[in-house]
Formats: C-alpha cells, sequence, structure tokens
C-alpha cells in the first residue's frame, strides 16, 4: 500500500506541496521576518505604509505599515489549522451519520438519509453566510464550528453507500451469526474497509473549510483581528489594493489557497487510484 | 410517474424544511436582532420601530408554532418584511429588481461552464494518459481551488485596471436611459463579460472532473468491450455508448454542485458591484439588514432545489429506466 502511494505520481506531488505548507506552518515564528502587529523596526523607526515589495519588505506592507510577507506566513498557520480542525471534525460527524445510517437500515436509515440530503441541497456558503452574520465571531472556534455543522452531508452520503454494500458482504454475515454486538462489527470489521473513502472525505471538507474560511473572512462576517488568508484578503480589498495595483498583496493568498486546495485534490486523486484498482493506469 | 410524484413530492417537503430553517434561525440566535438594530439606528418614531419589531416577527404573539403560522400567512401573501437597509422598500421589492441580474448571470455563466466542462471532461477521459489530457485537467483542478471571488479580483486586475478593456463593476452603463435599446443589451454583455468569466472558468473544473470520473466508470463497462469488438467507429463508442451513458450521472452531479457553485457565483457579483442577489447580500450583511439576508437565503435556497428538481426532469427525459419506473 504505502509503495503504492510513493509510486503515484499524484501523490507525491500533494505531499510535497501539503509538506510544504505544513512547514511554513509549524515554523511560522522563525520564517516571519517580522511580528504580525510589528509596524516599527527594533530601532522604533516606523515601516513604511502601503510600501512596494523592498528587499526589507518582500511583499511591501499594509496601511498600517504591517509587514505582508510576514502576515502571509502567520496567516498559512491560521488558514491550515482551521482547514484541518474542520476537515477532522467534518468527517467525525460524516462518520457518525454515516455509520449509523448505512448499518442499522430501515426506518432509521429513512429518516437519517432524508436529512443528508436536505443538507446535501442546501447551499452551504449562503447558510453559513446567514449564520455568521447573526453570531459575533471571536476567535475561530465558530468559523469551524459553523463550518463543520453546515459541511458534513457530502461525506456522510458517500460513508453511508459504501458502508450499505460492505454490510452485504459474507463476513459481515459470519460475525452477526457469530454474535458479535453491533459497536464491534461497525468498528472492526466495516470502518477498516471504509478507509480510503473517509480519508478522501477528510481531504474534501478540509479543502471547503480553508475556501469557506476565506469567503466568510473576504466578508468580514470573521474575526479580523485573526491573521488569515482570509482577513489577509479583505484587508487589501478594504483598503483598495486593487485600485492602488497592490498585486503583491492581494495575488499570494489566493494563490496559497489554490496550491494547497490542489495538493490535496491531487492527493484524494492518489487515494482513489490506490483503493479502486479500476481506476489505476492499465 | 412514480418518479415525478416522488421528485414532486421531494421538492415540496424541501422547500417546507428551507422555510422551518429560515423562521427558525433568527429565532436561535443570541440575541434579539430587532433591538439590536433599534439600537444602532439610534432615535426613530414610533412606526418604524414597529415596522422593525414586526419586520423580525418579535411582537408576534402566541407559541412557536402559531408564530409559524403567521409566518407562513404572510409569506403566503408575498411579505418578506422591510428591507432596513433600503428604508422603507419592501424586502420583495428589493429583490425583485436583483433576480433578474442574477439569474442572468449565474445562469448563463454556469449552462455554458456545464457544456464546455462536459465536453472537456468527456475527451480527456478518452484520451487518458495523453500528456495533453494531464495538463488540462491539472490546469482546471488548480484553478478549481480558487476561491471564486479571488479569481475575480484577478481578472478585473488584469483586464479593468491595468488594461481598462472592461469596466471596473457594475451591471450597465449608467448613462444609458433606454432600458429596451440594442446600446443597452450590449452594455449589459459588456459588463457581464468579466464576472460571466470568473464563474464559467472556476466552475468549469466540477463538471469536467465529474464527467471524467462517469467516464471512467463506463468506460470499464463490458458493452464497451464488446462494441470496440465488434469493430464500431471510435466516435461512435465514445459519444453514443460511452458519453451518453456518462452524461446522466452528471447531470445528477450537477445539481448536486449547484449550490457550491451558486454561493461561489454570489461572492463573485460582491467582486464587481454587480447589481445581482449577491451584492445585495453583501450589502445587507454590512448593515446588518435581517430581512434582506433572510429573504436572499431564502430566494436563493428555492432558486437552488427548483434547479435540482429541474435536473431530476432532464434526467427523467433523457433515461428510459426511469421513465418506465
Amino acid at each position: 500500500m504505502l509503495l503504492l502511494f510513493f509510486k503515484n505520481k499524484k501523490a507525491v506531488l500533494g505531499l510535497i506541496i501539503l509538506i510544504f505548507f505544513l512547514f511554513i506552518a509549524i515554523f511560522a515564528p522563525i520564517l516571519a521576518p517580522y511580528e504580525p502587529f510589528q509596524n516599527r523596526d527594533e530601532e522604533g523607526l516606523r515601516f513604511p505604509l502601503r510600501s512596494r515589495p523592498t528587499g526589507e519588505h518582500w511583499l511591501g506592507t499594509t496601511q498600517n505599515g504591517y509587514d505582508i510577507f510576514s502576515r502571509l506566513i502567520y496567516g498559512t498557520r491560521t488558514s491550515l489549522f482551521i482547514g484541518l480542525a474542520t476537515g477532522l471534525l467534518t468527517t467525525a460527524i460524516a462518520l457518525t451519520v454515516g455509520l449509523i445510517s448505512g448499518y442499522f437500515g430501515g426506518v432509521v436509515d429513512d429518516i437519517v438519509s432524508f436529512f443528508i440530503n436536505i443538507f446535501l441541497v442546501l447551499p452551504t456558503l449562503v447558510l453559513v453566510i446567514v449564520i455568521a452574520t447573526y453570531i459575533t465571531v471571536e476567535g475561530i472556534t465558530p468559523i469551524i464550528l459553523v463550518l463543520a455543522i453546515t459541511g458534513w452531508a457530502w461525506g456522510a452520503r458517500v460513508v453511508r453507500a459504501q458502508v450499505l454494500s460492505v454490510r452485504e458482504r459474507e463476513f459481515i454475515y459470519a460475525s452477526e451469526v457469530l454474535g458479535e454486538s453491533a459497536p464491534k462489527i461497525i468498528f472492526r470489521e466495516i470502518l477498516p474497509n471504509i478507509v480510503p473513502l473517509v480519508m478522501a472525505t477528510f481531504l474534501t471538507s478540509t479543502i471547503a473549510a480553508i475556501i469557506g474560511e476565506a469567503s466568510l473572512s473576504f466578508l468580514g462576517l470573521g474575526d479580523l483581528t485573526v491573521i488569515s488568508w482570509g482577513t489577509l484578503l479583505y484587508w487589501a480589498q478594504n483598503s483598495a489594493a486593487l485600485l492602488f495595483g497592490a498585486w503583491w498583496w492581494f495575488l499570494p493568498p489566493g494563490l496559497f489557497i489554490g496550491l494547497l486546495g490542489t495538493s490535496l485534490v491531487l492527493l484524494n486523486f492518489a487515494i482513489d487510484e490506490i483503493s479502486n484498482p479500476k481506476l489505476r493506469k492499465r | 410517474m412514480k418518479y415525478l410524484i416522488r421528485k414532486v413530492a421531494w421538492l415540496i417537503l424541501a422547500i417546507f424544511i428551507a422555510l422551518i430553517i429560515n423562521f427558525i434561525l433568527p429565532r436561535m440566535m443570541p440575541g434579539d436582532p430587532a433591538s439590536v438594530l433599534i439600537y444602532q439606528m439610534g432615535r426613530m418614531d414610533q412606526a418604524s420601530r414597529t415596522a422593525i419589531m414586526a419586520s423580525f416577527g418579535v411582537e408576534a404573539e402566541g407559541n412557536i408554532f402559531q408564530q409559524f403560522i403567521t409566518y407562513l400567512g404572510s409569506l403566503g401573501r408575498g411579505n418578506l418584511g422591510l428591507a432596513l437597509s433600503h428604508y422603507p422598500a419592501k424586502v420583495t421589492t428589493v429583490l425583485a429588481r436583483s433576480i433578474p441580474w442574477t439569474i442572468g448571470l449565474v445562469g448563463i455563466s454556469t449552462i455554458i461552464s456545464f457544456i464546455l466542462g462536459t465536453l472537456t471532461g468527456i475527451e480527456i477521459a478518452w484520451k487518458r494518459g495523453n500528456p495533453f489530457s494531464s495538463i488540462f485537467l491539472g490546469l482546471f483542478l488548480f484553478i478549481r481551488s480558487f476561491p471564486f471571488f479571488w479569481f475575480g479580483l484577478l481578472l478585473v486586475y488584469f483586464f479593468a485596471f491595468r488594461n481598462p478593456w472592461f469596466p471596473l463593476g457594475g451591471g450597465s452603463s449608467a448613462a444609458i436611459a433606454d432600458r429596451w435599446s440594442l446600446e443597452f443589451v450590449r452594455s449589459v454583455i459588456f459588463h457581464g463579460f468579466l464576472p460571466g468569466m470568473t464563474i464559467a472558468i472556476t466552475s468549469l473544473g466540477y463538471w469536467l472532473l465529474l464527467v471524467r470520473n462517469n467516464m471512467f466508470n463506463v468506460l470499464a463497462e463490458d458493452y464497451i468491450t464488446v462494441a470496440e469488438a465488434k469493430g464500431l467507429s471510435w466516435s461512435r463508442i465514445k459519444y453514443t455508448y460511452a458519453a451518453r451513458n456518462a452524461l446522466l450521472p452528471s447531470i445528477t452531479g450537477f445539481a448536486m454542485q449547484l449550490g457550491f457553485v451558486v454561493g461561489g457565483s454570489l461572492l463573485t457579483e460582491m467582486v464587481f458591484s454587480y447589481p445581482g442577489v449577491g451584492f445585495m447580500l453583501y450589502q445587507a450583511i454590512q448593515q446588518r439588514d435581517y430581512p434582506l439576508v433572510q429573504g436572499i437565503f431564502l430566494f436563493i435556497t428555492i432558486a437552488v432545489l427548483v434547479a435540482n428538481f429541474l435536473a431530476d426532469m432532464v434526467v427523467l427525459a433523457l433515461d428510459p429506466r426511469v421513465r418506465r419506473g
């Protein structure tokens, strides 16, 4: 399995990009030349405002003289954390719902499926925006919660479908005849068979969360004191970076989002190809 | 027939649930938006105060079920309350002004993008392993990973700011008074080009991926091998045997992805100050105009549900298995 993974070009490329971002996130304080809220140098001299990229400020400065490159580095930390945390939480919800629905079947399945389908067709981003308008977002926890609560349906649907099919296999019948308890069958027998799917769900919801955070913050609905890719874009837009021609301000955060998203999609592809021999190159 | 009845029932039920969510959300949220708003707006006469309270249903009497009935009743009369940011205009009036813009922009660019994406997806799946396919696929997966609004910023920067080929924003030139003139239509297309391109290019990857995956499943079927063995022409196998069958799950998938694309499109409108529902939503958020936010949410949800329903109808028309039930 591991060998197949490293033989897969998509997997390796995706992994390299992901490690690149993880590296930035973990070593942010070392990599960033300045603190995110620093607008003077050591001698107390103010940084220039709205500076173009220079030797001191690789990506220029904001309207308050904050170093954009440092903010991008620290923002990577926040955005990646929001993405992974939301991804984990969303997957946990999706897995629970999907397992319950798929394993127990019958009336339980009908009811749960109904809710899955409802959440599936609701325009999630709009729902998130409406909820965020009502609450005051402080810190990143509310964003993670709102994104997870609205984003689990897709994962639950695919998990349910897969559980339904695994459930019909002989070894499950065997366990049932042997008198194994339901939790034991679910966790010992079914779960190991849907691991690739769970990983795919995790990757997909992580991408969705990173774009979701960026969108919310861009609208000014996040916590604007948090340094993330989204708030970076918000401040760029709000200080008319575009009309100042300050591409160095709004281009890099979006590129980072796109790159990270691509790496997760590549990993997703790779998992799909490895776990589904039909898709493997002939 | 059974399929049709099931789909209609589902549509009605889903819209009902959307209404419930729209009714419950403001009541579940901490604080009372109406009081917050009255506080924010400062001095105001008793009439506007009552109007605001009424538009939130705050003064409504009776338990939650009776309130819900009242809410449904006023909805039935087409009353969504007052749009506070456009006071004293009604939410329905404000919505009616912006809906045509959004349906035009998002509708047309999504359909173009779906057709182009599907055609490219068929080719890419067919020419699998070809370096061009891989590059194309990679490119659109990369673009798909961007937030719509950021891609919009990019286009504005390059094609409206650096090279002033297109307007920076808006829906039409304000100078044209006659809304039925050819000049006006030209101006609308001119203004809609960049936002339309943003939506079309960013969402292309979704449709492309969808049909590509379905093509792979179909191409692995035995009847494709049989068709090859029979010596049928490649184009016949590709379009009549493979693509035709790969298209059906694509249409169902289209409906599923639509919610996501619509969300992204609304943010695109905001970047371009396009006079549609998305930009209206942006303004409503800025001014904490809760009744308008709710009205827009309701409209978008119902629009997506109806689009889903239409997709199901297309499947019904195309798939004889579904038709026979």
